[in-house]
Protein backbone atom coordinates (compact mmCIF):
# COMPACT_ATOMS: atom_id res chain seq x y z
CA UNK A 1 0.00 0.00 0.00
CA UNK A 2 2.55 2.27 0.70
CA UNK A 3 4.76 1.59 -2.48
CA UNK A 4 5.19 5.55 -3.31
CA UNK A 5 6.93 4.34 -7.25
CA UNK A 6 5.25 1.75 -8.52
CA UNK A 7 6.44 -0.07 -11.87
CA UNK A 8 2.94 1.54 -13.09
CA UNK A 9 4.04 4.84 -11.98
CA UNK A 10 7.34 4.48 -13.77
CA UNK A 11 5.60 3.09 -17.18
CA UNK A 12 3.04 5.56 -17.54
CA UNK A 13 5.89 8.78 -16.27
CA UNK A 14 8.19 7.21 -19.17
CA UNK A 15 7.98 9.35 -21.91
CA UNK A 16 8.04 12.60 -19.60
CA UNK A 17 11.01 11.45 -17.79
CA UNK A 18 13.29 10.72 -21.30
CA UNK A 19 11.87 14.33 -22.41
CA UNK A 20 13.33 15.94 -19.70
CA UNK A 21 15.90 13.89 -19.38
CA UNK A 22 17.06 14.72 -23.00
CA UNK A 23 16.20 18.45 -22.33
CA UNK A 24 18.40 18.97 -19.64
CA UNK A 25 21.16 16.62 -21.26
CA UNK A 26 21.26 19.06 -24.42
CA UNK A 27 21.65 22.24 -22.28
CA UNK A 28 24.53 20.29 -21.08
CA UNK A 29 26.08 19.00 -23.69
CA UNK A 30 25.45 22.65 -25.46
CA UNK A 31 27.52 24.05 -23.00
CA UNK A 32 30.15 21.55 -21.83
CA UNK A 33 30.84 19.17 -24.60
CA UNK A 34 30.14 20.90 -28.02
CA UNK A 35 30.46 24.24 -27.55
CA UNK A 36 31.79 25.40 -31.07
CA UNK A 37 29.15 26.62 -33.68
CA UNK A 38 29.93 24.30 -35.95
CA UNK A 39 29.25 21.39 -33.56
CA UNK A 40 25.74 22.72 -32.82
CA UNK A 41 23.79 20.35 -35.95
CA UNK A 42 24.76 17.11 -33.11
CA UNK A 43 22.38 18.43 -31.04
CA UNK A 44 19.62 18.35 -33.37
CA UNK A 45 20.05 14.36 -33.93
CA UNK A 46 20.30 14.22 -30.07
CA UNK A 47 16.67 15.72 -29.98
CA UNK A 48 15.35 13.80 -32.25
CA UNK A 49 17.22 10.74 -30.27
CA UNK A 50 14.88 11.91 -27.67
CA UNK A 51 12.12 12.15 -29.51
CA UNK A 52 12.30 8.55 -31.08
CA UNK A 53 12.62 7.55 -27.52
CA UNK A 54 9.83 9.00 -25.96
CA UNK A 55 7.61 7.78 -28.83
CA UNK A 56 9.03 4.26 -28.47
CA UNK A 57 7.64 4.82 -24.56
CA UNK A 58 4.11 6.05 -26.20
CA UNK A 59 3.46 3.29 -28.35
CA UNK A 60 4.40 0.70 -25.55
CA UNK A 61 1.59 2.34 -23.48
CA UNK A 62 -0.20 1.97 -26.36
CA UNK A 63 0.25 -1.91 -27.10
CA UNK A 64 -0.31 -2.23 -23.85
CA UNK A 65 -3.97 -0.60 -23.62
CA UNK A 66 -4.55 -2.60 -26.85
CA UNK A 67 -2.87 -6.15 -25.70
CA UNK A 68 -4.91 -5.80 -22.25
CA UNK A 69 -7.76 -4.17 -23.52
CA UNK A 70 -8.46 -2.04 -20.60
CA UNK A 71 -9.47 1.32 -21.72
CA UNK A 72 -7.38 3.29 -19.21
CA UNK A 73 -4.08 2.86 -17.01
CA UNK A 74 -4.18 4.97 -13.46
CA UNK A 75 -0.91 6.06 -12.02
CA UNK A 76 0.18 7.75 -9.11
CA UNK A 77 -2.83 7.29 -6.70
CA UNK A 78 -4.93 9.28 -9.60
CA UNK A 79 -2.88 11.93 -10.41
CA UNK A 80 -1.72 10.26 -14.52
CA UNK A 81 -3.94 8.82 -16.03
CA UNK A 82 -2.53 6.66 -19.84
CA UNK A 83 -5.56 6.19 -22.31
CA UNK A 84 -6.38 6.61 -25.88
CA UNK A 85 -7.14 10.76 -25.80
CA UNK A 86 -3.53 11.12 -23.75
CA UNK A 87 -1.95 8.40 -25.75
CA UNK A 88 -3.70 10.58 -29.67
CA UNK A 89 -2.60 14.42 -27.95
CA UNK A 90 1.03 12.78 -27.07
CA UNK A 91 1.50 11.81 -30.63
CA UNK A 92 0.63 14.87 -31.66
CA UNK A 93 3.05 16.46 -30.02
CA UNK A 94 5.80 14.36 -30.85
CA UNK A 95 4.86 15.04 -34.69
CA UNK A 96 4.76 18.59 -33.42
CA UNK A 97 7.58 18.45 -31.72
CA UNK A 98 10.24 16.92 -34.69
CA UNK A 99 8.58 18.75 -37.59
CA UNK A 100 9.69 21.91 -35.40
CA UNK A 101 13.23 20.44 -34.63
CA UNK A 102 13.49 19.67 -38.60
CA UNK A 103 12.67 22.91 -39.72
CA UNK A 104 14.73 25.31 -37.34
CA UNK A 105 18.32 24.41 -37.83
CA UNK A 106 18.34 26.52 -41.13
CA UNK A 107 16.22 29.28 -39.81
CA UNK A 108 18.68 29.40 -36.99
CA UNK A 109 21.26 29.68 -39.18
CA UNK A 110 19.97 32.65 -41.35
CA UNK A 111 19.50 34.52 -38.15
CA UNK A 112 22.55 34.00 -36.85
CA UNK A 113 21.32 32.94 -33.40
CA UNK A 114 21.85 29.61 -33.39
CA UNK A 115 22.21 28.41 -29.91
CA UNK A 116 21.78 24.90 -28.73
CA UNK A 117 19.45 25.86 -25.83
CA UNK A 118 16.48 25.73 -28.55
CA UNK A 119 16.05 22.11 -29.12
CA UNK A 120 16.84 21.34 -25.46
CA UNK A 121 13.77 24.07 -24.85
CA UNK A 122 11.50 22.16 -27.28
CA UNK A 123 11.82 18.39 -25.60
CA UNK A 124 11.13 20.22 -22.00
CA UNK A 125 8.27 22.69 -23.84
CA UNK A 126 7.17 19.03 -24.82
CA UNK A 127 7.30 17.31 -21.74
CA UNK A 128 4.57 20.21 -19.72
CA UNK A 129 2.45 19.00 -22.53
CA UNK A 130 2.78 15.32 -21.96
CA UNK A 131 1.15 16.22 -18.58
CA UNK A 132 -1.28 18.23 -19.56
CA UNK A 133 -2.47 15.74 -22.02
CA UNK A 134 -2.42 13.18 -19.01
CA UNK A 135 -2.23 14.91 -15.71
CA UNK A 136 -5.47 14.25 -13.88
CA UNK A 137 -4.21 16.71 -10.97
CA UNK A 138 -4.81 19.71 -10.13
CA UNK A 139 -1.29 20.29 -9.23
CA UNK A 140 -0.08 18.19 -12.23
CA UNK A 141 -1.54 20.07 -14.57
CA UNK A 142 -0.83 23.17 -12.92
CA UNK A 143 2.69 22.33 -13.07
CA UNK A 144 2.78 21.52 -16.85
CA UNK A 145 0.81 24.48 -18.19
CA UNK A 146 3.72 26.69 -16.23
CA UNK A 147 6.72 24.20 -17.84
CA UNK A 148 4.95 24.61 -21.41
CA UNK A 149 4.08 28.18 -21.01
CA UNK A 150 8.23 29.30 -19.49
CA UNK A 151 9.41 27.78 -22.14
CA UNK A 152 7.33 29.16 -24.46
CA UNK A 153 8.38 32.66 -23.30
CA UNK A 154 11.66 32.20 -23.65
CA UNK A 155 11.42 30.50 -27.44
CA UNK A 156 9.17 33.73 -28.31
CA UNK A 157 11.92 35.51 -27.01
CA UNK A 158 14.90 33.73 -28.75
CA UNK A 159 16.03 35.91 -30.91
CA UNK A 160 18.00 38.61 -28.39
CA UNK A 161 18.89 41.34 -30.05
CA UNK A 162 15.58 41.59 -32.79
CA UNK A 163 13.46 44.13 -30.57
CA UNK A 164 10.53 42.89 -32.51
CA UNK A 165 10.98 39.42 -30.97
CA UNK A 166 11.42 40.73 -27.31
CA UNK A 167 8.98 42.81 -27.34
CA UNK A 168 6.68 39.31 -28.83
CA UNK A 169 8.54 37.62 -25.44
CA UNK A 170 7.28 40.62 -23.09
CA UNK A 171 3.44 40.92 -24.13
CA UNK A 172 3.33 37.10 -23.80
CA UNK A 173 4.63 36.83 -20.67
CA UNK A 174 2.64 39.71 -19.36
CA UNK A 175 -0.32 38.10 -20.68
CA UNK A 176 0.70 34.63 -20.27
CA UNK A 177 1.45 35.31 -16.35
CA UNK A 178 -1.38 37.00 -15.98
CA UNK A 179 -3.47 34.02 -17.03
CA UNK A 180 -1.84 31.22 -15.05
CA UNK A 181 -2.84 33.52 -12.12
CA UNK A 182 -6.05 32.77 -12.96
CA UNK A 183 -6.10 29.28 -13.44
CA UNK A 184 -4.49 29.15 -10.59
CA UNK A 185 -7.01 30.87 -8.93
CA UNK A 186 -10.00 28.70 -10.60
CA UNK A 187 -7.74 25.71 -9.00
CA UNK A 188 -7.39 26.68 -5.72
CA UNK A 189 -11.39 27.37 -5.59
CA UNK A 190 -11.84 23.54 -7.07
CA UNK A 191 -9.59 22.97 -4.36
CA UNK A 192 -11.81 24.87 -1.94
CA UNK A 193 -15.28 23.21 -2.87
CA UNK A 194 -14.10 19.97 -2.60
CA UNK A 195 -10.98 19.17 -0.52
CA UNK A 196 -9.02 17.41 -3.07
CA UNK A 197 -7.24 18.18 -5.86
CA UNK A 198 -7.64 14.85 -7.73
CA UNK A 199 -10.05 15.48 -10.71
CA UNK A 200 -12.05 12.15 -10.21
CA UNK A 201 -12.15 12.91 -6.51
CA UNK A 202 -13.53 16.39 -7.50
CA UNK A 203 -15.87 15.28 -10.01
CA UNK A 204 -17.63 12.90 -7.41
CA UNK A 205 -17.97 15.91 -5.42
CA UNK A 206 -18.90 18.49 -7.62
CA UNK A 207 -21.76 16.35 -9.06
CA UNK A 208 -23.69 16.77 -5.46
CA UNK A 209 -23.53 20.34 -5.59
CA UNK A 210 -26.23 22.73 -6.74
CA UNK A 211 -25.66 24.75 -10.38
CA UNK A 212 -26.19 28.23 -9.00
CA UNK A 213 -23.05 27.48 -5.69
CA UNK A 214 -21.20 30.89 -5.92
CA UNK A 215 -17.94 30.11 -5.35
CA UNK A 216 -18.40 27.27 -8.22
CA UNK A 217 -19.25 29.95 -10.62
CA UNK A 218 -16.49 31.48 -10.21
CA UNK A 219 -14.10 28.93 -9.89
CA UNK A 220 -15.54 28.18 -13.62
CA UNK A 221 -14.97 31.69 -14.49
CA UNK A 222 -12.00 31.88 -13.52
CA UNK A 223 -10.35 28.25 -14.79
CA UNK A 224 -12.18 29.00 -18.22
CA UNK A 225 -10.73 32.45 -18.48
CA UNK A 226 -7.26 31.03 -17.76
CA UNK A 227 -7.72 27.96 -20.42
CA UNK A 228 -9.08 30.11 -23.34
CA UNK A 229 -6.18 32.95 -23.04
CA UNK A 230 -3.70 29.41 -23.47
CA UNK A 231 -6.05 28.47 -26.34
CA UNK A 232 -5.86 31.65 -28.05
CA UNK A 233 -9.73 32.30 -28.43
CA UNK A 234 -11.23 35.68 -27.64
CA UNK A 235 -11.45 37.71 -25.99
CA UNK A 236 -8.85 36.50 -24.89
CA UNK A 237 -6.56 36.64 -28.02
CA UNK A 238 -4.65 39.58 -27.76
CA UNK A 239 -1.50 38.25 -27.13
CA UNK A 240 -1.64 36.11 -30.14
CA UNK A 241 -0.89 38.33 -32.82
CA UNK A 242 1.73 40.00 -31.45
CA UNK A 243 3.54 36.76 -30.30
CA UNK A 244 3.37 34.97 -33.40
CA UNK A 245 4.73 37.88 -35.70
CA UNK A 246 7.72 38.74 -33.55
CA UNK A 247 8.48 34.99 -32.49
CA UNK A 248 10.61 33.28 -34.65
CA UNK A 249 8.79 31.23 -37.36
CA UNK A 250 9.55 27.96 -36.13
CA UNK A 251 8.36 28.80 -32.73
CA UNK A 252 5.74 30.58 -34.21
CA UNK A 253 4.23 27.07 -35.88
CA UNK A 254 5.04 25.14 -32.49
CA UNK A 255 3.29 27.62 -30.39
CA UNK A 256 0.48 27.29 -32.79
CA UNK A 257 0.01 23.81 -32.92
CA UNK A 258 1.37 22.15 -29.92
CA UNK A 259 0.35 24.30 -27.65
CA UNK A 260 -3.00 24.71 -28.43
CA UNK A 261 -3.81 21.11 -28.96
CA UNK A 262 -2.17 20.64 -25.29
CA UNK A 263 -4.45 23.87 -23.68
CA UNK A 264 -7.25 21.76 -25.57
CA UNK A 265 -6.49 18.75 -23.94
CA UNK A 266 -6.83 20.19 -20.87
CA UNK A 267 -10.09 21.70 -21.42
CA UNK A 268 -11.87 18.56 -22.87
CA UNK A 269 -10.40 16.95 -19.56
CA UNK A 270 -11.67 19.31 -17.32
CA UNK A 271 -15.19 20.87 -18.68
CA UNK A 272 -16.43 17.35 -19.97
CA UNK A 273 -14.81 15.00 -17.64
CA UNK A 274 -14.71 16.72 -13.97
CA UNK A 275 -17.43 19.39 -14.63
CA UNK A 276 -20.08 18.28 -17.32
CA UNK A 277 -22.72 18.14 -14.64
CA UNK A 278 -22.81 21.81 -14.65
CA UNK A 279 -22.74 22.18 -18.02
CA UNK A 280 -25.31 24.78 -18.00
CA UNK A 281 -23.12 27.12 -16.10
CA UNK A 282 -20.15 26.92 -18.74
CA UNK A 283 -21.69 26.09 -21.85
CA UNK A 284 -23.05 29.90 -22.66
CA UNK A 285 -19.91 31.54 -21.73
CA UNK A 286 -18.20 29.11 -24.30
CA UNK A 287 -20.66 29.89 -27.15
CA UNK A 288 -19.69 33.21 -26.75
CA UNK A 289 -16.04 32.70 -26.49
CA UNK A 290 -16.73 30.40 -29.86
CA UNK A 291 -18.82 33.43 -32.06
CA UNK A 292 -16.36 35.70 -30.57
CA UNK A 293 -13.11 33.97 -32.00
CA UNK A 294 -15.04 33.69 -35.51
CA UNK A 295 -15.70 36.88 -36.22
CA UNK A 296 -12.80 38.51 -34.36
CA UNK A 297 -10.39 36.08 -36.14
CA UNK A 298 -11.87 36.07 -39.45
CA UNK A 299 -12.53 40.07 -39.72
CA UNK A 300 -9.34 40.61 -38.87
CA UNK A 301 -7.48 38.86 -40.80
CA UNK A 302 -9.11 39.97 -43.68
CA UNK A 303 -7.28 43.64 -43.10
CA UNK A 304 -3.77 41.88 -42.22
CA UNK A 305 -0.76 42.50 -44.92
CA UNK A 306 2.05 40.15 -42.49
CA UNK A 307 1.61 36.87 -43.43
CA UNK A 308 1.87 35.63 -39.93
CA UNK A 309 0.02 37.96 -38.11
CA UNK A 310 -2.86 36.52 -40.65
CA UNK A 311 -1.72 33.30 -39.95
CA UNK A 312 -2.09 34.32 -36.25
CA UNK A 313 -5.96 35.55 -36.43
CA UNK A 314 -6.74 32.39 -38.60
CA UNK A 315 -5.25 30.38 -36.25
CA UNK A 316 -7.72 32.28 -33.13
CA UNK A 317 -10.64 31.43 -35.87
CA UNK A 318 -9.51 27.67 -35.85
CA UNK A 319 -9.69 27.72 -31.97
CA UNK A 320 -13.07 28.60 -32.50
CA UNK A 321 -13.95 25.83 -34.61
CA UNK A 322 -11.68 23.22 -32.50
CA UNK A 323 -13.85 24.60 -29.33
CA UNK A 324 -17.38 24.31 -31.20
CA UNK A 325 -16.44 20.90 -31.09
CA UNK A 326 -15.96 21.15 -26.91
CA UNK A 327 -19.83 22.46 -27.27
CA UNK A 328 -21.56 19.78 -29.29
CA UNK A 329 -19.75 17.43 -26.36
CA UNK A 330 -20.54 13.83 -27.66
CA UNK A 331 -18.45 11.27 -29.16
CA UNK A 332 -18.56 12.85 -32.85
CA UNK A 333 -17.42 16.26 -30.97
CA UNK A 334 -14.33 14.95 -29.52
CA UNK A 335 -13.60 12.71 -32.47
CA UNK A 336 -13.97 16.14 -34.43
CA UNK A 337 -11.54 17.70 -31.73
CA UNK A 338 -9.14 15.16 -32.41
CA UNK A 339 -9.19 14.83 -35.81
CA UNK A 340 -9.14 18.92 -36.18
CA UNK A 341 -5.81 19.28 -33.89
CA UNK A 342 -4.05 16.45 -35.45
CA UNK A 343 -4.88 17.63 -39.10
CA UNK A 344 -3.92 21.34 -38.00
CA UNK A 345 -0.60 19.95 -37.11
CA UNK A 346 0.25 19.50 -40.09
CA UNK A 347 -1.32 22.19 -42.49
CA UNK A 348 -0.36 24.92 -40.22
CA UNK A 349 3.15 23.70 -39.81
CA UNK A 350 2.98 23.27 -43.55
CA UNK A 351 1.60 27.04 -44.40
CA UNK A 352 4.91 28.22 -41.77
CA UNK A 353 7.46 25.94 -43.46
CA UNK A 354 6.75 27.68 -46.27
CA UNK A 355 7.45 31.10 -44.55
CA UNK A 356 10.65 29.69 -43.30
CA UNK A 357 11.73 28.71 -46.34
CA UNK A 358 11.50 32.06 -48.06
CA UNK A 359 13.60 33.37 -45.27
CA UNK A 360 17.25 34.32 -46.37
CA UNK A 361 19.68 37.36 -45.85
CA UNK A 362 18.06 40.78 -46.12
CA UNK A 363 14.49 39.48 -47.18
CA UNK A 364 11.66 38.81 -44.22
CA UNK A 365 9.09 36.40 -46.46
CA UNK A 366 6.60 37.93 -43.79
CA UNK A 367 4.78 40.10 -46.11
CA UNK A 368 2.00 38.47 -48.84
CA UNK A 369 4.21 40.94 -50.75
CA UNK A 370 6.76 39.37 -50.49
CA UNK A 371 4.96 36.28 -51.90
CA UNK A 372 4.33 38.08 -55.41
CA UNK A 373 4.85 35.82 -58.28
CA UNK A 374 5.79 32.88 -56.16
CA UNK A 375 4.79 30.41 -59.37
CA UNK A 376 7.54 31.97 -61.36
CA UNK A 377 10.25 31.90 -58.53
CA UNK A 378 9.62 28.68 -57.20
CA UNK A 379 6.71 26.61 -58.79
CA UNK A 380 7.15 24.06 -56.23
CA UNK A 381 6.43 26.25 -52.78
CA UNK A 382 3.31 28.14 -54.33
CA UNK A 383 1.84 24.73 -54.66
CA UNK A 384 2.86 23.48 -51.48
CA UNK A 385 1.46 26.72 -50.04
CA UNK A 386 -2.03 26.79 -51.82
CA UNK A 387 -2.62 23.31 -50.86
CA UNK A 388 -2.28 24.15 -47.44
CA UNK A 389 -4.34 27.35 -47.85
CA UNK A 390 -6.66 25.08 -48.78
CA UNK A 391 -7.06 22.51 -46.36
CA UNK A 392 -6.80 25.81 -43.73
CA UNK A 393 -9.76 27.19 -45.62
CA UNK A 394 -11.63 23.32 -45.15
CA UNK A 395 -12.27 22.41 -49.40
CA UNK A 396 -12.11 18.60 -49.80
CA UNK A 397 -10.22 16.86 -50.87
CA UNK A 398 -7.82 18.15 -48.02
CA UNK A 399 -7.51 16.93 -44.62
CA UNK A 400 -9.26 19.97 -43.16
CA UNK A 401 -12.08 19.49 -45.01
CA UNK A 402 -12.45 15.88 -42.90
CA UNK A 403 -11.61 18.13 -39.58
CA UNK A 404 -14.44 20.58 -40.04
CA UNK A 405 -16.72 17.80 -41.45
CA UNK A 406 -16.80 16.38 -37.85
CA UNK A 407 -17.08 18.98 -36.23
CA UNK A 408 -20.00 20.11 -38.18
CA UNK A 409 -21.56 17.25 -38.26
CA UNK A 410 -21.20 17.16 -34.06
CA UNK A 411 -22.81 20.18 -34.28
CA UNK A 412 -25.85 19.21 -36.34
CA UNK A 413 -26.31 15.84 -34.24
CA UNK A 414 -27.04 17.80 -30.65
CA UNK A 415 -28.75 20.29 -32.51
CA UNK A 416 -27.43 23.41 -32.11
CA UNK A 417 -28.04 24.49 -35.36
CA UNK A 418 -27.62 28.27 -34.75
CA UNK A 419 -23.91 27.57 -34.20
CA UNK A 420 -23.72 25.62 -37.03
CA UNK A 421 -25.03 27.64 -39.48
CA UNK A 422 -22.74 30.71 -38.25
CA UNK A 423 -19.21 28.61 -37.95
CA UNK A 424 -20.19 28.00 -42.16
CA UNK A 425 -20.49 31.41 -43.13
CA UNK A 426 -17.38 32.24 -41.58
CA UNK A 427 -15.80 29.30 -43.45
CA UNK A 428 -16.68 31.47 -46.88
CA UNK A 429 -15.09 34.56 -44.91
CA UNK A 430 -12.00 32.37 -44.21
CA UNK A 431 -11.57 31.35 -47.82
CA UNK A 432 -11.62 34.84 -48.93
CA UNK A 433 -8.29 35.75 -47.29
CA UNK A 434 -6.44 32.18 -47.73
CA UNK A 435 -7.79 32.96 -51.61
CA UNK A 436 -5.85 36.79 -51.36
CA UNK A 437 -2.68 34.77 -50.78
CA UNK A 438 -3.07 32.43 -53.09
CA UNK A 439 -3.83 35.30 -55.82
CA UNK A 440 -0.81 37.21 -54.68
CA UNK A 441 1.73 34.06 -55.71
CA UNK A 442 0.29 32.78 -58.76
CA UNK A 443 -1.23 36.52 -60.59
CA UNK A 444 0.45 39.10 -59.23
CA UNK A 445 4.09 40.23 -61.44
CA UNK A 446 6.88 38.76 -59.85
CA UNK A 447 9.32 41.64 -58.24
CA UNK A 448 13.01 41.46 -57.42
CA UNK A 449 13.04 38.71 -54.64
CA UNK A 450 14.93 35.50 -54.53
CA UNK A 451 13.72 32.64 -54.96
CA UNK A 452 13.41 29.98 -51.84
CA UNK A 453 16.39 27.89 -50.88
CA UNK A 454 16.48 24.11 -50.78
CA UNK A 455 17.70 22.53 -47.61
CA UNK A 456 17.62 19.00 -46.21
CA UNK A 457 15.26 20.25 -43.34
CA UNK A 458 12.67 21.63 -45.52
CA UNK A 459 12.48 18.87 -47.77
CA UNK A 460 11.09 16.40 -44.93
CA UNK A 461 9.44 18.96 -44.00
CA UNK A 462 7.77 19.46 -46.92
CA UNK A 463 7.60 15.94 -47.44
CA UNK A 464 5.43 14.95 -44.15
CA UNK A 465 3.26 18.06 -44.12
CA UNK A 466 2.01 17.78 -47.74
CA UNK A 467 1.66 14.25 -47.32
CA UNK A 468 -0.67 14.48 -44.72
CA UNK A 469 -2.70 17.02 -45.76
CA UNK A 470 -3.48 15.17 -48.75
CA UNK A 471 -3.61 11.55 -47.44
CA UNK A 472 -5.81 11.93 -44.58
CA UNK A 473 -7.88 14.19 -47.13
CA UNK A 474 -8.25 11.43 -49.59
CA UNK A 475 -8.61 8.71 -47.23
CA UNK A 476 -9.31 9.43 -43.62
CA UNK A 477 -10.82 5.75 -42.30
CA UNK A 478 -7.39 5.40 -40.33
CA UNK A 479 -7.08 8.19 -38.68
CA UNK A 480 -10.75 8.44 -37.54
CA UNK A 481 -9.94 5.06 -36.59
CA UNK A 482 -7.16 6.05 -34.09
CA UNK A 483 -9.16 9.01 -32.90
CA UNK A 484 -12.19 7.06 -32.46
CA UNK A 485 -10.30 4.56 -30.17
CA UNK A 486 -8.92 7.60 -28.70
CA UNK A 487 -12.68 7.94 -27.22
CA UNK A 488 -12.46 5.19 -24.75
CA UNK A 489 -13.28 6.53 -21.69
CA UNK B 1 -17.13 41.30 21.45
CA UNK B 2 -15.18 40.21 18.48
CA UNK B 3 -16.57 37.96 16.09
CA UNK B 4 -14.06 34.68 15.50
CA UNK B 5 -11.99 34.97 11.95
CA UNK B 6 -13.06 32.35 10.04
CA UNK B 7 -12.24 30.88 6.32
CA UNK B 8 -14.88 32.94 4.66
CA UNK B 9 -12.75 36.17 6.39
CA UNK B 10 -9.44 34.58 3.87
CA UNK B 11 -11.76 34.06 0.82
CA UNK B 12 -12.83 37.74 0.91
CA UNK B 13 -9.31 38.71 1.28
CA UNK B 14 -7.85 36.66 -1.32
CA UNK B 15 -10.50 37.60 -3.54
CA UNK B 16 -9.50 41.08 -2.85
CA UNK B 17 -6.29 40.49 -3.52
CA UNK B 18 -7.03 39.06 -7.08
CA UNK B 19 -9.28 42.00 -7.75
CA UNK B 20 -6.13 44.58 -6.84
CA UNK B 21 -3.91 42.63 -8.65
CA UNK B 22 -6.28 42.36 -11.73
CA UNK B 23 -6.53 46.45 -11.62
CA UNK B 24 -3.01 46.68 -11.91
CA UNK B 25 -2.48 44.23 -14.65
CA UNK B 26 -5.10 46.62 -16.73
CA UNK B 27 -4.00 49.64 -15.67
CA UNK B 28 -0.57 50.01 -14.98
CA UNK B 29 2.17 51.27 -17.25
CA UNK B 30 5.19 49.98 -16.07
CA UNK B 31 6.74 46.56 -17.21
CA UNK B 32 7.84 46.16 -13.28
CA UNK B 33 4.74 46.77 -11.50
CA UNK B 34 2.91 44.70 -14.00
CA UNK B 35 4.91 41.67 -13.17
CA UNK B 36 4.29 42.88 -9.06
CA UNK B 37 0.28 42.61 -9.83
CA UNK B 38 0.79 39.20 -10.84
CA UNK B 39 2.59 37.95 -8.06
CA UNK B 40 -0.53 39.83 -6.01
CA UNK B 41 -2.49 37.57 -8.11
CA UNK B 42 -0.52 34.40 -7.40
CA UNK B 43 -0.38 35.19 -3.45
CA UNK B 44 -4.25 35.26 -3.45
CA UNK B 45 -3.94 31.90 -4.76
CA UNK B 46 -1.79 31.13 -1.92
CA UNK B 47 -3.45 32.54 0.48
CA UNK B 48 -6.44 30.32 -0.74
CA UNK B 49 -4.53 27.22 -0.72
CA UNK B 50 -3.56 27.61 2.79
CA UNK B 51 -6.85 28.52 4.36
CA UNK B 52 -9.00 26.00 2.70
CA UNK B 53 -5.83 23.22 3.60
CA UNK B 54 -6.80 24.56 7.57
CA UNK B 55 -10.44 24.13 6.64
CA UNK B 56 -10.02 20.60 5.01
CA UNK B 57 -7.72 19.57 7.41
CA UNK B 58 -5.43 18.07 4.86
CA UNK B 59 -2.11 19.17 3.10
CA UNK B 60 -3.01 19.28 -0.62
CA UNK B 61 -3.77 22.66 -0.14
CA UNK B 62 -0.25 23.66 1.48
CA UNK B 63 1.71 21.33 -1.27
CA UNK B 64 -0.01 23.15 -4.11
CA UNK B 65 1.12 26.66 -2.46
CA UNK B 66 4.65 25.21 -2.49
CA UNK B 67 4.22 24.86 -6.40
CA UNK B 68 2.99 28.14 -6.93
CA UNK B 69 5.20 29.72 -4.85
CA UNK B 70 8.28 27.36 -7.33
CA UNK B 71 5.90 29.02 -10.36
CA UNK B 72 6.04 32.24 -9.43
CA UNK B 73 9.95 32.66 -9.47
CA UNK B 74 10.09 30.86 -12.18
CA UNK B 75 7.67 33.33 -14.17
CA UNK B 76 9.59 36.58 -12.63
CA UNK B 77 12.82 35.71 -13.30
CA UNK B 78 12.05 35.27 -17.11
CA UNK B 79 10.07 38.15 -16.46
CA UNK B 80 12.82 40.15 -15.48
CA UNK B 81 15.35 38.47 -18.09
CA UNK B 82 13.48 39.41 -21.00
CA UNK B 83 12.35 42.83 -19.68
CA UNK B 84 16.38 43.38 -19.70
CA UNK B 85 16.86 42.29 -23.08
CA UNK B 86 13.76 44.65 -24.06
CA UNK B 87 15.76 48.03 -22.06
CA UNK B 88 18.98 46.73 -23.72
CA UNK B 89 17.60 47.11 -27.00
CA UNK B 90 14.97 49.89 -26.51
CA UNK B 91 15.67 51.90 -23.40
CA UNK B 92 12.24 51.88 -21.87
CA UNK B 93 9.96 49.82 -19.32
CA UNK B 94 6.91 51.73 -19.96
CA UNK B 95 4.45 48.97 -21.34
CA UNK B 96 2.93 52.19 -24.01
CA UNK B 97 6.60 52.62 -24.97
CA UNK B 98 7.09 49.24 -26.16
CA UNK B 99 5.10 49.45 -30.05
CA UNK B 100 6.68 48.04 -32.89
CA UNK B 101 3.85 45.42 -32.94
CA UNK B 102 0.76 46.58 -33.45
CA UNK B 103 -0.30 46.36 -30.05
Amino acid sequence: MNQFYTPTDHFSLLPALLLALFGCAILMLDFFVLPHPRQKRWLIFFALLGEFFAGLALYRQYRFLEDQSIPALRAFSDGLIIDGFSIFFNAIFVAAAVLVAIISYRYLEVEGEHHGEFYGLILLAQCGMYFLASGTELVTIFIGIELMAVTFYILVGFLRSDRRSNEAAMKYLLLGAFSSGFLAYGFSLLYAITGSTRLPKIAAELAQRPATDPLLLLAIVTTLVGLLFKVGAAPFHMWAPDAYEGAPTPVTAYLSVASKAASVAVLVRLFLGTLAPHRINWEPMLAVAVVLSLTIGNFSALSQTNLKRLLAFSSISHAGYILLGLIAGNRTGLTGICIYLFVYTFMNTGAFLVLISLRQKGMTGDDIDDLNGLIHRSPGHALLMALFLLSLGGIPPTAGFIAKYYIFLSLVETGHYALAITAALFVAVSIYYYFRIVRAMFLNEAGQLLPALPGWGARVGFAVTALATLAIGLYPEPIIRFAGTSLLR
Amino acid sequence: MLHPITSNHYLVLSAAMLIIGTLGVLTRRNIVIVLMSIELILNAVNINLVTMSHHWQNLHGQVFAIFVITVAVAEAAIGLGILIALFRNKETVQADEIDLLKW
